[in-house]
């Protein structure tokens, strides 16, 4: 086995894992506390691809369009907050279902409108398109370990905001018992409001730092949002802790499985039927390993207590 | 039942039905196939929103991947076509056994989970059938199946013949919505029914409320799974889209527009979200939008938004209203 | 001495480390109304989920009528002739009365896998429903809406329910919860005309009526049962005054 190409897999996966704990830790937030089926979640990470992408063709740095992009993006969600999305936080799921769907239809429009059809491209600084390579043969990109040093920060600093302050507390009694925050005197538009501008900074610095990779581009969102949902169902909603673990497995399952099924395969089928079945089955991996979670743990592996 | 007892509802039920079945006619009269072409998918749609309605309207399951059944039955026909085998006493069967099986083995496992967890499972069920069939290159993969040959019923009907497809799926809405009218007022139904509105309480009565939902889940599936046969035949063309989560939203919207939970909703919803899309695509022209539909996306995304902001009970519910004025109307005029 | 119907024996849960329900036994003879007393937080709400199957205990067992039903499912329960009335209202609200005992009728009568012949016309189910409306004085209601009944009357329709059944152990969690002093006595009326058709484990705060209808009486305290006897012997038992009745003249 070549083991340049198993290390840099491995990373491959774990930089998917982080990109998709961002995505899922809003998204789980969102569901746990507000009760809301965010649909239109990957929609954001569209959105801070392309504020990305905008910001740093204005002023020449990645560096700078990220630092941009950020609270342009926190105010987008603030603003989706305030506009639409508040007045569907009484309603059933059914009603966030379509709406959000409503939601996704209009900002793929809007961005089609505004940034056109195509994809557009995000350079990386000189610094971070380089290359180390740590053991002889293993060549790996700098910026896939920058993501993923930046993901586990941004973990870490979640976990402190979660566990440490009061803000966070609230967001954890939010989480287990909805009624007994408005009981204690918190005030839960603003804390909603809160909870969904983090969602969507989260999401759109996910989509900010995959960009310089594929491109801000419209359909981004669509594909994404699936996975999301599959590793937030795999957690446990409302679970930082099961967002971040599962999005981990559910990365580098994926990409893993998508590398090595066949040579698995081989093993014991012949190469023909190796190379049919192997790209269906892994595509349909991750759904399999959530079917398998749900079949043993129907509320996830780390459902929140009191659900 | 006397004609003035109908009410406002009921006319406008009864003349939709009546109007689909004269389409042909209509359509043969102006010398427009379009009309047929809308008629057909109309009809088949609206027997997939029926068969949603029953577990989502009734059961209260929202379910987010109906559309992988109408993918499924679609190739049914689709796969065995490759393979130059036309016969529709063999596809039809096929497909309702292969939804019924999916739903199965879907449904135990989604219906283990309540709430947001159901829904998500169930939209992650119809994506992983979807990639599987985007990865299957053999059967077209992404670029989907072409088929030459609509299902054959050995000299019954001829499917070749639009109006023929048509009145068959005309004839099975029928078909399914009485099937499903009953199904709703019998004894099964009145479980779905208070398991949708009181699962703990049916559950202390005496119910075994995961078995029911379960079999009405299946029932769904495959009713959804022969409008896909038909489908299939109608387009002569199966892809992997046919199965994507925004036909699950859009079967969704159908039955929310049309009126949850009531008998013919879905058929009115799927008319309108049909005449919508024929009205609202050609109007880009006018605008500064450029192609790709876009307009239309962005207008049913609204309306989409406004439906659920405002648009209680959907076209039934507004018609009840209706009926509720001029029932108060009448009763003051005898005073 | 015949057997018990039900028989709880060292009953115990925790939720994580805070204890519910501590070791309680109680037992129910054929045709006794046996009441559980005690203050909010004494554990009477957990005993009777565990009884009626909502939630499993951690140890002990509870046998029904000789079988040990301990870890059935709450339908499986329901099935075998338990029938239980809930403290806050749990009906379908969105059905009418009718149909709400209807139900109840119909989870008697075998299986619902019945996909044709329509459920509200069928007489077989509409007779015994009407005659446990009329039974608790509310057949004149029965195509009202249920959201839209009072709150005494929805009390009622909850007896409907479980009597409609057919059961023969009745488990009524406050039945009388948040009636009025009227209603409460034609409660206690109603429930003094089942005595001995029906086997009943009454989980009560209303004193007056408790003291009135039970044969005999359990007080629960910190999740244990303190005591079991008539009401006499618990009106004087001093363990029960100084816990919960407080100290009275005697």
């Amino acid at each position: 086995m070549n083991l340049t190409l198993l290390i840099v897999q491995l990373l491959n996966g774990l930089q998917l894992g982080i990109l998709l704990f961002l995505l899922a830790s809003g998204l789980t937030l969102i569901f746990g506390i507000m009760n809301f089926v965010n649909l239109a979640h990957g929609s954001l990470y569209m959105v801070g691809a392309f504020l990305c992408a905008t910001f740093t063709q204005l002023t020449d740095s990645f560096i700078l369009g990220v630092l941009l992009a950020l609270p342009a993006t926190a105010i987008f969600g603030l603003l989706l907050d305030r506009i639409v999305v508040r007045y569907l936080y009484q309603r059933d799921h059914l009603d966030h279902v379509l709406a959000t769907f409503g939601l996704i239809l209009v900002l793929n429009t809007a961005a089609h409108m505004i940034w056109g059809p195509d994809g557009i491209v995000v350079p990386l600084p000189g610094w971070l398109d380089t290359r180390v390579e740590p053991l002889a043969g293993v060549v790996i990109p700098v910026y896939r370990l920058a993501i993923i040093a930046v993901g586990m920060a941004v973990a870490a600093g979640l976990y402190l905001l979660i566990t440490k302050t009061r803000i966070g507390m609230r967001i954890r009694a939010g989480a287990s018992n909805r009624d007994m925050i408005g009981a204690l005197g918190v005030d839960i538009n603003l804390l909603f409001t809160f909870v969904f501008a983090l969602g969507a900074v989260l999401a759109g610095l996910a989509g900010m730092m995959v960009a310089p990779i594929t491109e801000a581009s419209i359909g981004m969102g669509n594909s994404i949002i699936i996975v999301t949902l599959v590793v937030i169902v795999i957690g446990g909603i409302g679970s930082i802790k099961g967002a971040f673990i599962a999005a981990i497995i559910v990365g580098l399952i994926d990409t893993m499985g998508r590398s090595y099924l066949d040579v698995l395969f081989e093993q014991f089928m012949s190469i023909q039927n190796a190379e049919t079945s192997a790209p269906a089955i892994s595509a349909m991996l991750i759904y399999i390993l959530m079917a398998a979670v749900l079949a043993v743990r129907p509320q996830g592996l780390f459902p929140p207590k009191g659900r | 039942m006397s004609l003035s007892n109908l009410g406002i509802r009921g006319s406008v039920i009864v003349l939709v039905m009546i109007l689909l079945a004269l389409v042909p006619v209509l359509a043969a009269v102006t010398d427009n196939a379009f009309y047929l072409d809308v008629a057909t998918r109309l009809v088949i749609l609206a027997m997939a929103a029926v068969s949603l309605n029953l577990i989502l309207g009734n059961g209260g399951m929202i379910s987010l991947g109906h559309a992988a059944f109408i993918g499924i039955g679609a190739y049914s026909v689709g796969i065995p076509a490759y393979y130059d085998m036309y016969n529709g006493f063999i596809q039809i069967p096929l497909a309702i056994a292969a939804s019924a099986l999916f739903a199965l083995i879907t449904g135990a496992i989604c219906l283990r989970t309540k709430g947001v967890n159901f829904i998500m499972i169930t939209m992650a069920f119809a994506q992983m059938l979807f990639f599987a069939f985007v990865s299957i290159e053999e059967y077209g993969g992404d670029d989907g199946l072409v088929i030459n040959v609509r299902s054959e019923f050995g000299g019954l009907i001829d499917l070749e013949d639009n109006v023929s497809l048509y009145y068959l799926s005309f004839v099975s809405l029928l078909a399914v919505l009485y099937l499903v009218h009953r199904i709703v007022n019998s004894r099964f139904g009145m479980v779905i029914g208070g398991a949708k509105g009181n699962e703990r309480r049916m559950q202390s009565l005496g119910f075994n409320t995961y078995r029911y939902q379960l079999t009405a889940y299946v029932i769904a599936g495959a009713i959804c799974g022969y409008a896909g046969t038909l489908l299939g035949s109608f387009t002569n063309f199966i892809s992997p889209e046919m199965l994507d989560w925004s036909r699950s939203g859009e079967l969704l919207f159908m039955v929310v527009l049309g009126g949850t939970g009531t008998l013919f909703g879905p058929v009115l919803g799927a008319a309108a979200f049909l005449l919508l899309e024929e009205y609202l695509s050609p109007l880009q022209d006018y605008l500064l939008f450029d192609g790709a539909g876009i307009y239309w996306q962005f207008s049913f995304g609204i309306i989409l938004i406004l439906v659920v902001l405002f648009g209680k009970g959907g076209i039934v519910g507004f018609l009840d209203r209706l009926d509720e004025k001029r029932q108060r109307r009448k009763a003051k005029g005898h005073d | 001495m015949t057997d018990p119907l039900l028989q709880v024996t060292d009953l115990t849960k925790s939720y994580g480390g805070v204890v519910a329900t501590d070791r309680v036994n109680i037992d129910l003879r054929v045709g006794e109304i046996h009441a559980v007393i005690g203050p909010n937080g004494a554990g009477k709400t957990t005993l009777i989920s565990q009884l009626a199957g909502e939630q499993m205990p951690d140890s002990g067992r509870i046998m029904f009528d000789g079988r040990d039903i301990t870890h059935q499912p709450t339908y499986s329960r329901a099935l075998q002739g338990i029938a239980r009335t809930f403290q806050i209202t749990n009906i379908v609200h969105d059905l009418p009365v009718i149909e709400n005992v209807l139900l109840s009728v119909q989870a008697q009568a075998g299986h619902s896998f019945r996909f044709w012949q329509v459920a509200r016309t069928d007489k077989t189910l509409i007779e015994p429903a009407m005659e446990a409306l009329r039974r608790v004085s509310l057949g004149q209601r029965a195509d009202d809406i249920s959201r839209y009944l009072s709150h005494g009357e929805h009390r009622q329709l909850e007896i409907a329910m479980a009597l409609a059944a057919n059961p023969t152990l009745l488990l009524l969690d406050e039945p009388m919860a948040g009636m009025g002093a009227e209603e409460s006595a034609r409660m206690v009326d109603f429930l003094t005309s089942l005595k001995g058709e029906k086997t009943m484990l009454l989980v009560e705060h209303d004193m007056d009526a408790v003291f009135a209808l039970a044969d005999r009486i359990t007080v629960l305290v910190n999740d244990r049962a303190i005591a079991t006897g008539s009401p006499d012997d618990i009106r004087n038992n001093e363990d029960v005054r100084k816990a919960y009745l407080g100290d009275e003249e005697s």
